[in-house]
């Protein structure tokens, strides 16, 4: 695979785990943060792990979409299923947990019309075939698919469907940085310890690097925007090791192929025309962000969902035991959740973290389990 | 499929319009209408001696030795893809089941769900298909069933088959036989039925050359336990790919394996379809491959008898079974990391972000 292959190269691989390996300070334990799924995905499925030295640790970030939505969101979504309404959604949002046991995918199973999604394309199509239907595409995601839904919006008005609306759950990623880096748990009790970030690679396509020079300089850390290829990831602790190595604090971009530093200002000025920042949103994990999340413009309330139909209040919570929350914030790992792997599994997942493949724990399980196994047999 | 001349009444004094006709709730109701559907296309087309008998039942000797039963229902959708059809499918699917066993598969049987208003013309491109790779084959559908469900019960044409084979004598191949030490191989590309299915979903038409591998094995089959009859196990790694299939004799066996990435063959055109549907290739599903085990001492003699026929000339030693009580399939990945391969788990959804 062309453009592909070039960035998954053992040889290339071999190069730079030497290079990490010479460069990496035995004194000290290097913390680095992947904010986003693409990047846990990538480490689990090709290894990278095995390829660092003992002291380079990766803490997975909250940078997964269907992790972080709080269960009231999709309870709304599966109550709006209930009176009648088609939902459609991306695949990964079928399989979350909701209250009760419930998710979208077991509604479905009892009657509702829930239907995945490849592109807002087809709920745009799914709406001009079923005009007496109401048909609400349950958006999720951060700033990488927010600009196909203000596309989706657009099209609506512009075709006039008047059955078409979108259930807004677009999440901002610099507010979640900014929210782990002076949440408690880093600033003061020192729970966590963070080194340095990877950026995110689809994301700062479109919002571009300069976004993150605030954090950088503020909390002084260093970020390097990386790709999602385990190359990048690889090059990319190279260069976290090298700012932290010589006390530096920039943001650094590994991704140059894609990542400009103001990114994709098309798709920003078509987002901005459709949404707008909502004051607050609640991240599971995170709780209550400030400014973290968009909402439909005034302009376009017509193809607001929220606007459009009532729904109840929902206080579902997660599941007892679930370390769902404290993971997304880095503060514990997948295998300190006394659920992990006993009830909850990719097949019967109670927290979020275990139903993508780029949730923390879902990837931990599919790919890197065995480590725990060995990692015991050593000790013995 | 002549009968001596009769004065028995003529049956049927119209025959049915094949090119126009749908199917009806008639076609199924076991009246006159059912009996001419019967006789002028499954009949018709599959024809065979014992079919012809014309009983509820095939009668036939039972052969000597082991015999081995498999049963596969067909729900493919589309039901028209590059590379094959439920008719193919049908036929292929119960011929590998059985085929796994190391047995000759001698006899098929088929079971149609209709849906009202499917178009004849239609069903009868099926029915055609399914009978040549019958004979392709060398084994004959040699008993049927139809039943028609109202419109909006079923999707088309569903197709359940059932094989019964003979395994030869000296074989014994199970997911249990195999043993720590054991040679892993597959029989060629993996990942090119899924592929070439979801390229022809509606709602995700992508163009690509690639064909459903969907294909009769036990010829392959009989060559390999001809030449290696030590195999210990065959799989065919279909729905839930190569993974599944691999995890499903793990915990028959109570063994570890280890794959290694770099010498699973894969196709470019598939590796780049999963890259952008964000599938992982060894989910996918295979339709005309499988998956041996054998003594690592008889690996080599057997890698060059599979790569010897035609369906097996991409056959590669993809990894080795080891001792663990965890019954972990790992792999060694292209780009020099381990990883669990873990067995599907619920279906394979593309990324969204």
């Amino acid at each position: 695979m062309k453009y592909v292959d070039e960035f998954r190269d053992k040889t290339i691989a071999k190069k730079l785990a030497k290079q990490i390996a010479e460069e990496a300070d035995p004194a000290r334990q290097y913390n680095l943060m992947e904010f986003c799924g693409g990047h846990t995905h990538a480490i689990f499925r090709y290894g990278v792990q095995d390829l660092m030295p003992d002291n380079v640790h990766f803490v997975h970030g909250p940078g997964c979409p269907v992790c972080v939505l709080p269960i009231p969101r999709i309870d709304n979504a599966i109550e709006l299923a209930g009176q009648g309404a088609i939902i459609c959604t991306y695949g990964d949002m079928m399989r979350v947990p909701a209250s009760g046991k419930n998710s979208l995918i077991k509604a479905k199973a009892a009657g509702s019309d829930i239907r995945m999604i490849y592109s807002t394309q087809d709920a745009l199509k799914i709406a001009r075939g079923n005009p007496d239907r109401e048909v609400v595409f349950f958006a999720i995601g951060f700033e990488t698919t927010t600009p196909p839904t203000a596309v989706a919006i657009k099209v609506a008005a512009a075709e006039g469907l008047k059955n078409f609306t979108v259930f807004c759950n677009h999440v901002l990623t610099p507010a979640a940085i900014q929210h782990i880096l002076q949440s408690p748990e880093v600033r003061e009790l020192g729970q966590v310890h963070i080194d340095g970030f990877y950026g995110p690679s689809h994301v700062s396509s479109i919002i571009g690097s300069a976004p993150y020079d605030y954090f950088a300089e503020e909390f002084q850390k260093p970020v390097v925007i990386a790709g999602f290829e385990p190359l990048d990831v690889m090059q990319s602790t190279l260069m976290l090791i090298r700012q932290i190595n010589e006390g530096r604090f920039e943001v650094e971009n590994e991704y140059t192929r894609v990542v400009t530093p103001q990114g994709n200002e098309k798709a920003q000025d078509i987002v901005s025309e459709v949404f707008e920042l909502r004051r607050s949103f609640e991240w599971r994990g995170l709780g209550e962000v400030p400014y973290s999340a968009l909402k439909i413009k005034e302009e376009f309330s017509e193809y607001d969902a929220e606007r459009r139909f009532t729904v109840s209040e929902s206080k579902g919570k997660d599941v007892k035991g679930c370390e769902c929350p404290a993971i997304l914030r880095g503060v514990k790992k997948p295998t300190d959740c006394k659920l992990f792997g006993t009830v909850c599994t990719p097949d019967n997942p109670m927290g979020s973290c275990m139903v993508s493949s780029e949730g923390s724990c879902a990837a931990y399980w599919s790919y890197g389990r065995f480590r725990l196994d060995r990692a015991k047999e050593a000790a013995q | 499929m002549s009968r001596p001349v009769s004065r028995m009444e003529k049956r049927f004094p119209t025959k049915i319009n094949m090119r126009r006709g749908k199917v009806d709730m008639t076609h199924g109701s076991g009246g006159r209408a059912m009996a001419q559907l019967i006789e002028e296309l499954f009949v018709k087309h599959f024809d065979n001696e014992l079919l012809a008998q014309g009983n509820d039942q095939a009668l036939f000797d039972a052969p000597k030795g082991r015999m081995v039963m498999s049963v596969d229902g067909h729900v493919v959708s589309p039901l028209f893809f590059p590379g094959g059809d439920i008719g193919s499918l049908s036929v292929h699917g119960t011929i590998n089941d059985v085929a796994m066993s190391g047995a000759v598969p001698l006899y098929l049987s088929a079971g149609f769900i209709l849906e009202e208003g499917y178009p004849l013309a239609d069903l009868e491109k099926i029915v055609i298909s399914m009978a040549k790779a019958a004979r392709d084959a060398g084994v004959p559908v040699v008993t049927g069933d139809t039943k028609v469900v109202e419109r909006g019960k079923g999707d088309g044409v569903f197709i359940t088959t059932t094989g019964i084979g003979v395994v030869p004598d000296g074989l014994d191949i199970s997911g249990a036989n195999v043993r720590a030490g054991d040679a892993i191989l597959i029989s060629g590309h993996i990942g090119d039925h899924g592929v070439a299915i979801m390229s022809s979903r509606e709602n995700l038409a992508f163009e690509t050359r690639i064909v459903s591998d969907s294909a009769a094995l036990h010829g392959l089959v009989a060559d390999m336990v001809a030449m290696v009859p030590e195999i210990h196990a065959l799989r065919d790694p279909t729905r839930g790919g190569l993974a599944s299939a691999l995890n499903e004799i793990a915990y028959q066996a109570e063994v570890g394996m280890k794959l290694f990435e770099d010498n699973i063959p894969l196709r470019g055109e598939v590796d780049a379809a999963c890259e952008f549907l964000g599938l992982d290739p060894l989910y996918v599903a295979n339709e005309g491959k499988l998956v041996a085990f054998c003594p690592a001492d008889k690996a080599e003699k057997l890698l060059t008898t599979m790569r010897a026929h035609p369906l097996g000339e991409h056959s590669a030693v993809i990894g080795e079974v080891m001792e663990d009580d965890m019954g972990f399939v790992t792999m060694e990945t292209g780009f020099g990391g381990t990883r669990i391969v873990d067995w599907l788990a619920g279906e394979q959804l593309p990324r969204i972000c």
